[in-house]
């Protein structure tokens, strides 16, 4: 058996690498190569608006991103806004994807009706999510969320700057969010709930655990795995903010949603500093990787507890 | 405990849980109320968007009264089609038929490319076949956001055009992936039986693999067009002709354009999301399932 497996190896190797091809070429070409580039770029100060070419930098732009005392600040301050992000919308999506998942796992009539109202804003691009929410937060009595506030308190809370106020514009921008994207997990816990057995929760019944001790004791463990990668995909996610950024508040008012992305994009793209962009690019990357084997680290200490 | 006492107990919670008491037709409605009032809660704004479309842009922000259809009229739309009717502002319908081309070549591109390679990593013997599964696996976790600096940077020459959108979102290492693990669940014995018949790969995967993967690709095919149907970033980037620019990235220009008139605003919103919505609504089985399978679990 092992003798035949090993004379097949390589009989399909026309075949195998035709069908690949396309998708290698693209993957190549637009992939691979313009992240090499990035690095290759990021040694260089290479600006659009400069006469001469491009002049070979060293290590002088992760130098300014990182170290340098007058321009490193807020790249920092752009990370610590992702971070704090991050903090914000992961439990607060996450938390609420559960809930509603949750809410809308019963076999109740006409329960898919009520489901497709929260899945809905996936169908949305972010830009229009970003503009009905503009209005949202128009910062004056007339805007909605203020009228809102205004009415439910009695008169009580002032109208606030939702965009404009340092303090609160990066909330504002966390609430938009979570309400774009939790249709989007609440249908992955939906599918890990339903993959918990109907058993487990018979026989917590017959222990007498209540509806409370239910939830933590089968459906929290139950949903692990489905939870570490919602956490997962929602923390690279709040990393790669951007789209809402630009719309919204343009990183203002003074710096307070002022984002990673936002940075690169705006270094590239305003300033023509393409060199400074490539560098952050990479930083971004390997963010993303130490994430990334963070999540591996978890998962096999998870699965040795096992 | 044996196992009839265990099916007795299931019976009887089973029982339990069927009978119609007071107690439980209360509860069923107070849940009933309480689904509403969150759904209410949470679809707030897309009713705003649609409530406003149709008032006059005055009476679009005026607090809670956003909400009160009032004066309504098709005047905001009509105001899109006039606006969006020339070479400088562009084409209303250009700007669709500009996001439903690069949609569609990035979706039906990405199918043939993306199912080939990954049956060719899933069941091709050939020789170089574990160096790309660890490049695609690798490649899985690169966002886009990691590569546009440099990919605006390398096509700058290229802007305002149609391929420029399209060609470098066609090879996902995602679609790969999701294509690959569903190939890799598929019954070996049919394929391999009909390999000792002689048939060639290219014929096995036309004939066998892609009858039996309908899911994979329904689900693929969602996927890559909510991400192309949305897109954002790059176009900002490389496009700047209204002939070229696709929806999304059009309601933002129109939307910085002062002054900022909302009813117009929410029309061509409205006029956006309608057709996918509608789809969406069609389709809303298949685009749960996609989700729930794009999920992958350690």
């Amino acid at each position: 058996m092992a003798k035949t497996k090993k004379s097949k190896f390589g009989q399909d190797n026309l075949a195998g690498l035709l069908m690949s091809l396309p998708g290698l070429i693209l993957l190549t070409l637009f992939v691979i190569v313009p992240f090499v580039t990035a690095i290759y770029l990021s040694f260089f100060n290479v600006d659009f608006n400069m006469v001469e070419g491009p002049q070979f930098w060293g290590l002088e732009q992760y130098r300014r991103i990182l170290v340098d005392p007058i321009t490193s600040p807020v790249f920092y301050k752009a990370l610590m806004n992702n971070l704090t992000f991050a903090l914000i919308v992961v439990p607060a999506q996450t938390g609420l994807a559960v809930l509603l998942a949750v809410m809308l796992n019963t076999k109740l009539k006409g329960i898919a009706f009520f489901r497709t109202f929260f899945f809905m804003p996936v169908v949305f691009p972010m830009s229009l999510v970003a503009i009905i929410w503009a209005l949202m937060f128009s910062r004056d009595s007339l805007g909605m969320l203020n009228g809102l506030l205004n009415l439910f308190s009695f008169g009580y809370i002032q109208p606030i700057d939702w965009l404009g106020d340092p303090n609160i514009a990066l909330l504002s921008i966390a609430l938009l969010s979570v309400w774009a994207g939790v249709g989007f997990q609440m249908v992955i816990v939906l599918a890990g709930l339903q993959e918990i057995p109907v058993e487990l929760y018979e026989a917590a019944s017959l222990d007498r655990a209540n509806r409370w001790q239910r939830f933590w004791n089968v459906t929290i463990p139950g949903l692990r795995n489905t939870l570490i990668f919602v956490v997962i995909i929602t923390t690279i996610f709040s990393l790669r903010l951007f789209d809402q950024v630009f719309i919204l508040t343009k990183g203002g008012p003074i710096d307070a949603t002022q984002t990673v992305m936002f940075q690169a994009v705006t270094s590239a793209f305003v300033e023509g500093n393409v060199g400074r962009a490539s560098a952050i690019t990479v930083i971004f990357v390997l963010i993303i990787i130490a994430i990334t084997l963070l999540q591996r680290l978890v998962l096999r200490q998870n699965r040795e507890v096992k | 405990m044996s196992i009839s006492t265990e099916a007795a107990k299931k019976e009887v919670m089973r029982r339990i849980r069927r009978s119609r008491s007071p107690k439980k037709v209360i509860k069923t409605f107070f849940h009933y109320v309480f689904l509403t009032a969150v759904t209410a809660i949470f679809f707030a704004p897309i009713a705003y968007m649609l409530i406003g479309s149709f008032k006059p842009t005055a009476e679009v922000l005026d607090g809670i009264n956003g909400f009160v259809p009032k004066n309504l009229s098709f005047n905001n739309y009509l105001q899109v089609f006039a606006t969006f009717n020339d070479e400088s502002m562009g084409f209303l319908w250009r700007f669709y038929a500009n996001s439903i081309l690069v949609s569609f070549v990035i979706v039906f591109g990405g199918l043939i490319v993306n199912s080939m390679i990954a049956y060719a990593l899933a069941r091709l013997r050939w020789r170089g076949r574990d160096a790309i599964q660890v490049m695609v696996i690798l490649l899985v976790i690169l966002p886009f956001e990691a590569i546009a600096i440099p990919l605006f940077f390398l096509l700058r020459d290229y802007r305002n055009t149609y391929f420029v959108q399209f060609l470098p979102f066609i090879a996902s290492a995602f679609s790969i992936y999701l294509f690959y693990t569903f190939f890799i669940g598929l019954p070996l014995e049919i394929q391999e039986s009909a390999r000792l018949d002689g048939a060639s790969p290219w014929r096995i995967f036309r004939a066998i693999i892609i009858p039996m993967s309908k899911p994979v690709f329904a689900s693929v095919t969602i996927l890559s067009f909510l991400g192309a149907w949305s897109s954002f970033l790059f176009p900002l980037m490389m496009v700047d002709n209204p002939l070229y620019v696709p929806l999304p990235l059009e309601i933002q220009v129109y939307f910085s354009q002062p002054p900022t008139d909302w009813g117009p605003i929410f029309a061509f919103g409205v006029i956006l999301v309608l057709p996918v919505l509608a789809v969406f609504l069609l389709f809303q089985r298949w685009f749960i399932q996609s989700v729930a399978a794009s999920a992958i679990k350690g």
